[in-house]
């Protein structure tokens, strides 16, 4: 690691502490995805779909999100998002582990179907590109009222392909209402490459037919992805109407835990993907920069180490739901 | 009391419920400056402006996903499917979302929603036109269906399904719009969205049956009076949650009882009341329990001939009776 001999104050205008913040929230959630699937692999979480290689595009859109004023509609890989907006590991290693104070589905849904109405960020469920539309008729609801509220909605670039998408686009752009769509484009739909997908290799070439801005950003690079989600979300926010952001991200783990990638990929596409990683670069860009050294960095991971480790006990000690609560929460009191 | 049709009843019902709470806002194809194919928002747009009567794309799914996003944030919408024959692309966010939001979030949201949408036959509306697949939403736990049948209920219900914390499918028998009337109160009230209501008091048989079957089944009860037979009505107003109270009370103090329905009746509404019946009023029976709905076809066909062999009409429904009776 190169180390410059002055710190630098700013990166592309991002000033130091709000570069190292994000270092810390990526490297939060890497540490708790990490963690996640170690208990998997023990038993005490029986499934989990990861995150791990999209948290700079997450991180970077997390923190021009302001959390219970603006809407996010998330998807099962935005781990990262959420714990920027607030939700923390113990919330999310709850879910992990089904407990009934799981404040996402309180143990009814897999691990990652996110949700929290404290931070505005939607219920979701597993049909991919549903919450598209709902981005869309929260900023109408935004609009009628007047309100400046932006709504942010990420997914996968597989879900792109689904009606629901285009209709959002089509309706959103139609009444330039203030939504901000993020595909985290790690270029797999479950198996299937993107070329098996779509006849462009960009999701954001569509946004032409919708007369709205697409841009295409490496979605491993915090300051690229902070400067493009920024400008994006200051244009819903003026009004001015949706923009689709495609942010390009390797895939460093399997579908899921029930999933084998080294099935279907070459060792080649693994290994090209690892050195993708957002997380290596980000340090030490941030080290040549003199913004972040060695021993801060090894300061910081302890204190996270902490944290998860205290998270992992509550979230382990917590209450599995009562069985009779299975028939709550159908319909509420008219 | 004021006499007004179904259609100006349902209308009434969601102008009222404008004026009384900004929340409220209808989304569908059509229902702004037009008022709606069949004129059921007319002037709705002119009072509330653009936004709270709004045009959608023509997309179902962008309909009901729409008003979902809408109602997290705040809202009390109003989405209008054209037809019910058109729900289908809309269906999973009907059913895989506004159902589950309260269950999979544990009760952290809710989702105040109703769609309308009109249903039925006998308008030469054809197989796209003319369809009656509610039954598709009855084994949906997380969805109310409900159907009036008459000008009172239409508004009352619709204005209690408004106010609802739940998704309300609240479907309009299209035939009923204007053919129908009956006198609306002007003033302020609803009516609950989960009981039947006895229209006819009989000793005899019951019929149970909703939507414009219920005037089919009051004329084909009103033939058999003349010789001896008490026959009984009960509009099932609520499809889901049905009223299993209201159905056992009447069965059993029928003794016969006879389902009509204008659907096909493979695992249809009528099924799940033959099946209440079969499990709650075994003793009381003196007969085995009948229905009487179309046939095993796709959808209604066009010409007037096949159309009318496919509805039940009140010939079809008293014969079907007289079988009953003399069980």
């Amino acid at each position: 690691m190169v180390v410059a001999n002055r710190a630098a104050r700013a990166i592309a205008g991002i000033d130091a502490d709000t570069l190292r913040a994000m270092y810390r929230h990526m490297l939060r959630s890497r540490m708790l995805d990490e963690r996640i699937w170690l208990l998997n692999r023990q038993g005490l979480v029986r499934f989990w779909v990861s995150g791990m290689g999209q948290e700079a595009i997450q991180v970077a859109l997390g923190m021009h999100v302001r959390p219970g004023h603006d809407w996010v509609a998330p998807y099962y890989r935005d781990l990262a998002l959420t714990l920027v907006l607030g939700m923390t590991p113990r919330d999310q290693l709850l879910a992990a582990m089904a407990k009934a104070d799981d404040p996402n589905t309180g143990g009814r849904q897999m691990p990652a179907h996110f949700g929290c109405r404290r931070l505005n960020i939607i219920t979701t469920g597993s049909v991919v590109a549903t919450q598209f539309i709902h981005a869309a008729g929260i900023a109408l609801a935004s609009k009628i009222r007047g309100e400046d509220a932006v709504t942010v909605v990420t997914t996968g670039e597989g879900a792109t392909s689904e009606g629901d998408f285009h209709e959002a686009l089509n309706f959103a752009a139609t009444h330039s209402l203030a939504v901000v769509f993020v595909v985290e484009d790690n270029g797999l739909a479950i198996s299937v490459p993107t070329s098996k997908q779509m006849p462009t290799p960009n999701v954001s070439d569509r946004a032409t037919g919708y007369g709205i801005p697409g841009v295409v950003v490496d979605g491993t690079d915090p300051v690229a992805s902070y400067l493009v989600c920024g400008e994006a979300v200051a244009r819903a926010r003026a009004g001015k109407g949706p923009t689709l952001i495609d942010a390009k991200v390797p895939r460093l783990t399997s579908h899921s835990s029930d999933d084998d990638q080294r099935r279907y990929r070459t060792a080649e596409a693994l290994e090209t993907d690892r050195t993708h990683d957002c997380l290596g670069r980000f340090a030490a860009r941030l080290g040549e920069q003199g913004m972040l050294s060695a021993r801060d960095e090894e300061a910081m991971r302890a204190k996270l180490l902490a944290e998860m480790d205290v998270a992992t006990a509550q979230a382990e000690a917590a209450s599995d739901p009562d069985p009779e609560s299975v028939l709550l929460h159908v319909l509420g009191d008219a | 009391m004021a006499v007004k049709t179904y259609l100006e009843a349902i209308r009434e019902g969601m102008r009222d419920e404008m004026r009384r709470d900004d929340r409220v806002m209808i989304f569908g194809e059509d229902v702004g400056f037009k008022g709606g194919v069949f004129g059921v928002t007319e002037g709705l747009q002119r009072e509330f402006g653009e936004w709270r009567v709004m045009d959608s794309p023509l997309a179902e799914s962008c309909i009901v996903g729409v008003c979902i996003g809408a109602a997290f944030n705040g809202m009390r919408p109003i989405a209008e499917i054209q037809f019910q024959d058109f729900i289908l692309p809309g269906v999973d966010q009907i059913v895989s979302e506004a159902a589950k939001i309260r269950y999979r979030s544990n009760d952290d949201w809710n989702m105040p929603l109703v769609i309308r949408a009109p249903f039925g036959g006998g308008v030469h509306g054809a197989l796209y036109h003319s369809q009656s697949i509610e039954a598709m939403f009855c084994g949906v736990p997380g969805l109310r269906v409900v159907v009036p049948s008459n000008p009172y209920d239409a508004k009352g219900m619709l204005v209690a399904a408004i106010r609802d914390p739940d998704p309300v499918l609240y479907f309009e028998h299209k035939k009923a719009y204007r053919s129908i009337r009956g006198e609306v109160p002007d003033h302020e009230y609803t009516v609950p969205l989960d009981r039947v209501r006895v229209v006819r008091e009989g000793r005899d048989i019951v019929i149970f049956t909703y939507g414009l079957m219920v005037d089919t089944a009051v004329q084909a009860a009103e033939r058999l009076a003349p010789d001896g037979f008490s026959v009984s009505v009960v509009d099932l107003r609520s499809l889901r949650p049905l009223d299993r109270q209201g159905i056992v009370e009447s069965a059993r103090r029928c003794g016969k009882v006879l389902i009509a329905q204008e659907a096909n009746l493979a695992v249809s509404v009528s099924s799940e009341v033959s099946a209440i019946v079969a499990e709650e009023c075994f003793e009381y029976l003196d007969a085995p329990v009948m229905r009487i709905g179309g046939p095993e076809v796709p959808a209604m066909p066009f010409a007037k001939p096949l159309e009318d062999a496919y509805l039940v009409d009140v010939d079809k429904l008293e014969s079907k009776l007289r079988r009953l009776a003399e069980y």
